[in-house]
């Protein structure tokens, strides 16, 4: 009952969505439909589980004053912030008015925008550092990546003049080429491990989202 | 500018002065930050899956347009299981009866599983290997419009090549020797090129948002409730950024200090 069962579910399940696959009639389309539901519906109350781990574990931090304990405060404001506007102070839990909200829409704007982008921007230079220890000509191929990197970064540089040109095009031929190769080889090799992986879980074999007993 | 976008995209500019703070080290400015993305982020998803996600999927089939249920559509009353077994997710809340949400998490792999094969084995294998034979040889415009062509002949050439090659590469049932040899080291160079261009098509983008951060701050200054006071707050920000850091270190260097002491 409690392992046997979750894997004939998870074998049943995979066998109709393959075959529905393969037998595109209006039947199978709704039962896809259908079952696509499922899942979007099934992972929402899933991440209500986050939610409440965020808020069991800010809220752990602050009654145990544990160094830092104030930063969760401000974890748990925004959080609250977020969902009484979304909501529109509780007025529109049915249609979507709340995501008009003018707080919800403002908190969005200026606060999430602006520390996500500056987060990623911050990559810019520890990318750089890394590049410095990783981009040492030390073989041939650390050569190649190197000059290939050199290549596009260097190919908006306004300085280069004419140069420029030719180093526009060598970039556009870069990524074009080499580089959709070398993407391809990934993708086709991600592809088999995944139809491997996702054949070891029909099959039973891979059972680690089973868990402990 | 009304004084509420001025507010605003004051927030704005010390948020991210704040995170950039994290560029001399750690500090309570940057965590401040950095919880309340965690916290607002988290908001944000909850209501947009459940106006975008749970009503349109579940709630409007399963109410007559109110958020309470007042009735059942005849024809809807099959969304009730998926409502059960999200439901059932949640009793991994109790150690007892945890083992009822396995339930609806092999329901949703099972699912996931069957769509990911047939699609995977499309998109990934089938649609990639086509597309690289599909113009591998291509006589009529071999040469192209010269110099470095994508699309000539010799470009869709190296492409075939390029991953037949790289797939050598990652191909371990047989050991790299002789002609399999030469053939793999090709297809690393392919991917050396590749993960070089990548890299410096991603710290490019990662450059340009620096840019971008730069000039929010800028075009705040400029365009702000009053060109003098804005220009005046964001040296406030700056030097209360710089004050708040000072007296962070003082703090942490007397701690340390106590610490020496009591220790020797």
């Amino acid at each position: 009952m409690k392992r046997q069962v979750p894997l004939m579910l998870v074998f049943t399940l995979a066998l109709v969505m393959i075959v529905q696959y393969f037998v595109p009639n209006d039947f199978s389309l709704d039962t896809n439909e259908f079952l696509l539901k499922w899942i979007i519906i099934i992972g929402i109350f899933a991440m209500a589980l986050g939610i409440w781990s965020l808020i069991r574990v800010s809220y752990e931090k602050i009654r145990r004053r544990v160094p830092g304990w104030q930063y969760p405060i401000a974890t748990l404001l925004g959080l609250a912030a977020m969902i009484v506007f979304g909501f529109d102070y509780g007025r529109h839990f049915y249609t979507q008015e709340g995501l008009e909200n003018y707080m919800f829409i403002h908190l969005f704007q200026y606060i999430i925008i602006p520390i996500q982008a500056t987060m990623f921007s911050l990559l810019a230079f520890y990318i750089a550092s890394a590049a410095y220890r990783a981009f040492r000509a030390r073989s041939v191929l650390a050569t190649v990546l190197l000059l290939a990197a050199l290549i596009v970064m260097l190919r908006f540089n306004p300085y280069l003049g004419t140069f420029g040109v030719y180093l526009e095009k060598t970039t556009s031929w870069l990524l074009n080429v080499p580089n959709l190769a070398a993407k391809r080889a990934i993708i086709i090799g991600l592809g088999l491990g995944a139809v491997a992986t996702a054949l070891k879980v029909m099959l039973g074999i891979e059972r680690a989202y089973l868990g402990r007993d | 500018m009304p004084m509420g976008t001025f507010l605003w995209t004051t927030l704005g500019a010390f948020l991210t002065l704040c995170i950039f703070s994290f560029l001399y080290r750690d500090n309570p400015l940057y965590k401040f930050a950095e919880h309340l993305m965690v916290g607002v982020s988290a908001g944000y998803f909850v209501i947009l899956l459940w106006h975008n996600g749970l009503v349109p999927n579940l709630f409007s089939f399963l109410s007559d347009g109110h958020f309470y249920f007042l009735w059942l559509d005849a024809k809807s009353w099959w969304y009730i299981f998926p409502a059960v077994l999200g439901v059932m997710m949640w009793t991994r809340f109790s150690r007892k009866w945890a083992w009822i949400s396995r339930w609806p998490i092999a329901i949703y792999i099972g699912i996931g599983t069957g769509i990911t094969i047939p699609l995977v084995m499309r998109t990934s294998i089938n649609l990639q290997l086509y597309a690289s034979i599909r113009k591998a040889i291509d006589w009529g415009n071999f040469f192209g419009s010269g110099y470095l062509d994508s699309t000539a002949g010799y470009s869709q050439a190296l492409i075939f090549v390029g991953v037949i090659a790289a797939l050598f590469y990652f191909f371990f049932s047989k050991e790299h020797t002789g002609l399999f040899n030469g053939v793999a080291k090709f297809g690393i160079g392919i991917l050396m090129i590749g993960f070089g261009a990548s890299f410096g098509y991603t710290v490019m983008g990662r450059i340009s948002l620096f840019v971008q951060r730069i000039q929010a701050i800028g075009n705040w200054t400029a365009t702000s409730w009053h060109a003098t006071s804005s220009y005046l707050i964001i040296w406030i920000l700056i030097i209360g950024i710089f004050v708040v850091l000072s007296i962070y270190e003082f703090i942490q260097y007397m701690n340390r200090r106590g610490a020496a002491q009591s220790g020797s």
